[in-house]
């Protein structure tokens, strides 16, 4: 029975998130599904990269501020974070993550009367979003750590001259300046983010009734059809597409953040973007 | 392996720990670790080269040649690599048994892509389904070390470019004004000076396939990820010798340490060379070297 496809987005549109047709495409398949179904994955891609880039930013924050605090309390334990993301791959993270997460008691944990469940921390949509979130904030505290060292001695002399110390001369001085250096590199940070969250179903987390991303699904057609000159092309240019969104976002926050200098002075964001982290 | 293991039930702590972690299947293990420095050793060299390419064609003045090496550099990025990794594999292995189809088999009238296969005769299957498993293995080793080195080529291509476009032109001109040819200026003025300014790049590109290597159990090779899920994956009483639970935890933990342990390495090893290559250039890096020399 052949679909139009407007009954193939209305039954694939939603797939990934369990909304729709229960069975995928088995055979006939078009191109209008092909689109369709990864282009529903794309979904999952957009829900890690956003939440994680989210969550990541402040806790980079925080990471960049201790790792660049004279006490060796917060310092050390700062490094060590963002050695231990940034130095070994993410793949095998996830891997250890689910590994860890599935030696949690199944029954739930009992605090105090109250049984916390634990079983939902080994689906993808929490643990891998938990993992990403870590290793972004790790890979983006470096880059503001990066920035917080080179705002120019001058601005912070300038404070000291006015009486702006403390709280009000980091809120008002060093931290704005600090994002302003650093955000062409946090920029390529983002997209590397998104395309890193293509990882997570192939490394451990279980695609939950074949509730996958947008590579899931590609990887799903290639090995249906023995074709993969449709289905990967398709997942390159969804990933274009989103790419290109997020400079343009990135570069609206970017013109605000330089908004006070002469229009010579201002830095651009430059796509460069770097492989698997 | 050692003569104490013939019976494991009998054993406890540490004999017993030294006779699991020698047993044949510990030693796949072990040697997976080994086709992982092979293809790091195997890809740079050759990536480096797809990227020394792929800088000199975006350089050339010839406008086809300059838009196939820009438009290579631009098309592996922007793209998720994993992309490519799942792409290229079934793609070059499809266009392998392609080209061999059209030349050694008889019937060329069924089409090879038909439906949901893709089905070539017997005789053009690479490898042959008779030849020996070390064939397939290797067939597999080479796919793997193309795609990879086709996607860090594209990125250290960009570096390179980047490398060549930064040595001062004065010192271009100054060759050319000596009356060297353009190849000269390239081969003895050009390459000798890139590389101080590439060695950045290429360090970060070097810590970058290191974290990249796992993606071989991606690409259906039997890795060292591949060997942690196996051996540290349940194993009962009936089946193995060494019954234990699940210790997939430990076997993951165990290549944390190790890619911690080798991207350490690696960064001591860099920032020496970058030193090396300092001396006698006209960088702050070098400058700061004569002045401590001095």
């Amino acid at each position: 029975m052949a679909m139009s496809c407007l009954e193939t987005i209305q039954a694939y549109g939603l797939r990934s998130l369990g909304y729709g047709e229960r069975l995928l495409p088995r055979d006939d398949f078009t191109l209008c599904q092909h689109f369709t179904l990864i282009g529903s994955g794309l979904i999952w891609n957009v829900y890690f990269g956003v939440l994680a880039l989210l969550f990541g930013f402040f806790l980079a924050n925080a990471l960049a501020l201790a790792k660049a605090a004279h006490s060796p309390w917060l310092r050390k334990p700062a490094e060590w974070f963002i050695f231990v993301f940034r130095g070994s791959p993410l793949f095998i993270q996830f891997f250890l993550a689910y590994e860890l997460l599935v030696l949690l008691p199944k029954a739930g944990i009992n605090v105090l009367g109250i049984t916390i469940d634990t079983s939902w921390t080994t689906r993808a949509w929490a643990g891998a979003l938990f993992v990403l979130f870590l290793n972004t904030a790790a890979y983006s505290a470096e880059i503001f750590h990066g920035a917080l060292k080179s705002v120019p001695k001058g601005d912070v002399e300038a404070a000291d001259a006015y009486g702006i110390t403390g709280w009000s001369r980091f809120r008002r001085i060093l931290w704005p300046t600090m994002l302003r250096l650093g955000w062409p590199a946090y920029t390529n940070e983002a997209i590397f983010l998104f395309h890193a969250t293509t990882l997570v179903f192939f490394s451990g987390f279980p695609a939950f009734q074949q509730r996958g991303d947008a590579l899931y699904y590609a990887n799903y057609f290639a090995d249906k059809t023995f074709n993969p000159f449709i289905p990967y092309p398709i997942v390159g240019f969804y990933f274009i597409c989103l790419t290109l969104l997020l400079i343009w976002v990135f570069g609206l926050i970017n013109r605000r953040l330089n908004r006070h200098l002469p229009s010579n002075l201002r830095g651009r964001i430059r796509l460069r973007p770097q492989l698997i982290r | 392996m050692f003569e104490y293991c013939a019976d494991p039930s009998q054993l406890s702590g540490l004999t017993w720990l030294s006779c699991y972690l020698t047993t044949g299947t510990h030693f796949n293990f072990y040697r997976s670790f080994v086709t992982v420095l092979m293809l790091l050793a195997v890809t740079a060299p050759v990536a480096l080269a797809f990227g020394f390419g792929g800088a000199m064609a975006a350089r050339s003045h010839v406008t086809p040649l300059s838009l196939l090496g820009r438009g290579y550099i631009a098309a592996v990025r922007g793209v998720p690599d994993i992309v490519y990794f799942l792409f290229f594999v079934i793609a070059l292995d499809q266009g392998i048994e392609w080209t061999k189809h059209l030349f050694v088999c008889d019937d060329l009238s069924q089409p090879v892509w038909n439906g949901t296969e893709f089905r070539v005769c017997p005789a053009a299957k690479v490898p042959l389904a008779t030849s020996s498993a070390i064939w397939h293995s290797a067939y597999a080793f080479a796919l793997a070390v193309f795609t990879f080195a086709l996607v860090f080529g594209a990125f250290a291509a960009n570096v390179l470019y980047g490398a060549m476009q930064a040595v001062p032109k004065a010192q271009l001109e100054t060759a050319e004004a000596y009356g060297m040819t353009p190849r000269q200026v390239f081969r003895r003025i050009l390459v000798p000076q890139m590389w101080v300014y590439a060695l950045p790049g290429l360090s970060n590109l070097w810590l970058i396939l290191i974290k990249a290597t796992p993606l071989l159990f991606l690409l259906g090779i039997q890795d060292i990820v591949y060997w942690a899920r196996e051996l540290g994956s349940a194993k009962t009483s009936g089946n193995n010798p060494y019954p234990h639970g699940d210790w997939r935890v430990f076997y993951f933990l165990a290549l944390l340490v190790f890619y911690l342990a080798f991207t350490r390495v690696s960064e001591i090893v860099l920032a020496r060379l970058t030193r090396r290559l300092s001396h006698g250039q006209a960088t702050l890096g070098g400058e700061q070297l004569r002045k401590a020399g001095a």
